[in-house]
């Protein structure tokens, strides 16, 4: 036995002006009765912002909650900036209004996952122990 | 050891978040980047923040922060939010108002859950901020989880301690009468915009007056942390008492405080993994039968135990 202990630790993130905050707070708390150590940074992060804050928190995870639409705007900021950084070895996931049709181009962005309005979620703690690089 | 330390003292701020990371998570791993890091810290002026629930902590801390780099001074900023017990999960939202300073590069800001700890701190708090010192920033703020009474600990930490109070919430006054006072080497009266700032002030001060003659008084400053407000009497009261430390022997003996707080934790937790190691789960059950059913007090059982440890 030691007392060495590590938990997996997320970073919940909102790009953009979208003010939509329910689901991103709704998963956030999930992760953390998951057992989960997240980090919520609020509403209107720039991409730079959510890839600093990926960078000196050194997550795991990053899941970004979009309803407002500009996911293809954004998104590719988003994981740009975290390539710049060198930060490129976390899990990506995403959730919010996201129509079918953008679920390719995310994918190749490197999003691992997409959940959607309704989503259950213990499927998403499940997503992330199941997935995450540690 | 991978090339994290060469990194990490390159100034590389991704090394720095790693070596972090598993200096938290209390591995071997982590102890031996300590072990390689700690003869370059001893340079940063370490401040702890400290005050009730939603007092203005971190929204302080980022505001401090913007006000170091006006004045050139790089900063790190470790903030404790608390675990649930029960899951060991935890939200960490510090970060939500230290959003100013979140793109600037002499800054870093991680967040840290308490994973378990009493006192409002972390248990690798110590080796955290030792790490952040040895990158080279000269302040290091730590933001406690602010549980009120609890907080005693942090003053053992921090060189210089604040602690931040409100106006109209009248229990904190109660707080500080049980003792919490003592720890404190600037006193902050946040949310100077709220009515009732100058009563507070008034009643700090006369509660300052009922201590022994000869014993440095806290300055009191009142700040309006939303609005930067009040920053630079702060870091100029920080300043003041640094400059006490220097003077008086302070900053010695509180060096001296530190290592001997680590030296002996550390070593109870040595000791502690050794049992651990030496026991079986067989073992410690069977003790555990013999004290609940009075066969054996809990003291000759904790004695068995700690004989594995012994050579
Ligand atoms: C509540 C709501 C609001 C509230 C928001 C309150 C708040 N603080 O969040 C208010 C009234 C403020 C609001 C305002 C607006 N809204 Co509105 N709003 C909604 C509504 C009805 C529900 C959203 C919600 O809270 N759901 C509950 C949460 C728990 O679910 P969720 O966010 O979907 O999250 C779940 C999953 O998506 C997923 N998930 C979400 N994020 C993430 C992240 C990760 C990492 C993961 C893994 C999973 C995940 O898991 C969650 C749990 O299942 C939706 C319609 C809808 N049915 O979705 C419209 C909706 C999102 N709003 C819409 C619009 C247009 C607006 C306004 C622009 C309206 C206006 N003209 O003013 C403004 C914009 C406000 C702003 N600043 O951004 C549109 C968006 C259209 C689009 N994207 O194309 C929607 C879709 C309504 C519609 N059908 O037109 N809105
Ligand atoms: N009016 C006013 N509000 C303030 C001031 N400082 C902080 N606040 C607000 O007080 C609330 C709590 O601020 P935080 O900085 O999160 O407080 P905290 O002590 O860090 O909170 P915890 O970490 O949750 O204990 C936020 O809504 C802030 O905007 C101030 O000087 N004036
Ligand atoms: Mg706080």
């Amino acid at each position: 036995m030691s007392t060495a202990t590590a938990q997996i630790r997320v970073l919940i993130a909102k790009p953009g002006l979208d003010g939509h905050d329910r689901g991103a707070k709704v998963v956030a708390r999930a992760l953390r009765d998951g057992g989960c150590e997240v980090i919520y940074t609020g509403i209107r992060q720039t991409p730079e912002m959510i890839a600093e804050a990926a960078l000196q928190e050194d997550v795991d995870v990053v899941g970004l909650s979009i309803l407002s639409g500009a996911h293809l705007e954004l998104f590719p900021r988003v994981v740009d900036e975290l390539k710049k950084r060198g930060v490129d070895d976390v899990l990506l996931f995403c959730g919010g209004i996201i129509p079918e049709e953008d679920t390719k181009a995310l994918e190749g962005l490197g999003f691992k996952a997409i959940f959607r309005p309704g989503t259950n979620t213990q499927d998403i703690v499940k997503f992330v122990y199941e997935n995450v690089k540690k | 050891m991978d090339d994290l330390v060469e990194r990490f003292l390159a100034g590389e701020r991704r090394a720095l978040a790693r070596v972090i990371s598993r200096v938290e998570n209390g591995t071997t791993e982590g102890r031996d980047y300590v072990r390689a890091l700690f003869p370059h810290s001893g340079k940063a002026h370490i401040v702890g923040i400290t005050g009730g629930a939603g007092s203005g902590k971190s929204t302080l801390t980022g505001a401090l922060a913007s006000e170091y780099r006006r004045r050139e001074k790089t900063v790190g900023i470790v903030a404790v939010d608390p675990s649930s017990p029960f899951t060991r999960g935890a939200i960490l939202g510090d970060r939500i108002r230290m959003q100013d300073v979140a793109l600037d590069p002499g800054v870093y800001m991680r967040s840290m859950a308490g994973r378990g700890a009493l006192g409002g701190l972390a248990p690798s708090i110590a080796d955290v901020v030792a790490v952040m010192d040895a990158f080279g920033f000269d302040y290091v703020l730590i933001e406690t989880i602010g549980a009120g009474q609890d907080e005693v600990e942090i003053a053992g930490t921090a060189m210089t301690t604040i602690l931040v109070n409100n106006p109209g919430t009248g229990d904190d006054i109660q707080a500080l009468k049980a003792g919490i006072i003592e720890i404190a080497d600037v006193l902050v009266v946040n949310k100077a915009d709220h009515p009732g700032a100058d009563v507070l002030v008034s009643q700090l001060q006369a509660l300052l007056a009922l201590s022994p003659a000869g014993q440095r008084r806290p300055p009191i400053v009142k700040t309006t942390a939303t609005k930067g407000e009040g920053l630079e009497k702060l870091v100029d009261a920080i300043a003041d008492h640094y400059r006490f430390l220097e003077e008086s022997g302070g900053l010695e003996a509180h060096r001296k405080s530190v290592a001997r707080h680590q030296m002996l934790d550390i070593t109870r937790q040595i000791v502690l993994e050794r049992i651990q190691r030496a026991t079986s789960e067989d073992e410690i059950a069977r003790l555990v039968a013999q004290v609940a059913a009075r066969e054996m007090d809990p003291h000759s059982a904790a004695e068995l135990l700690a004989a594995h440890a012994l050579p």
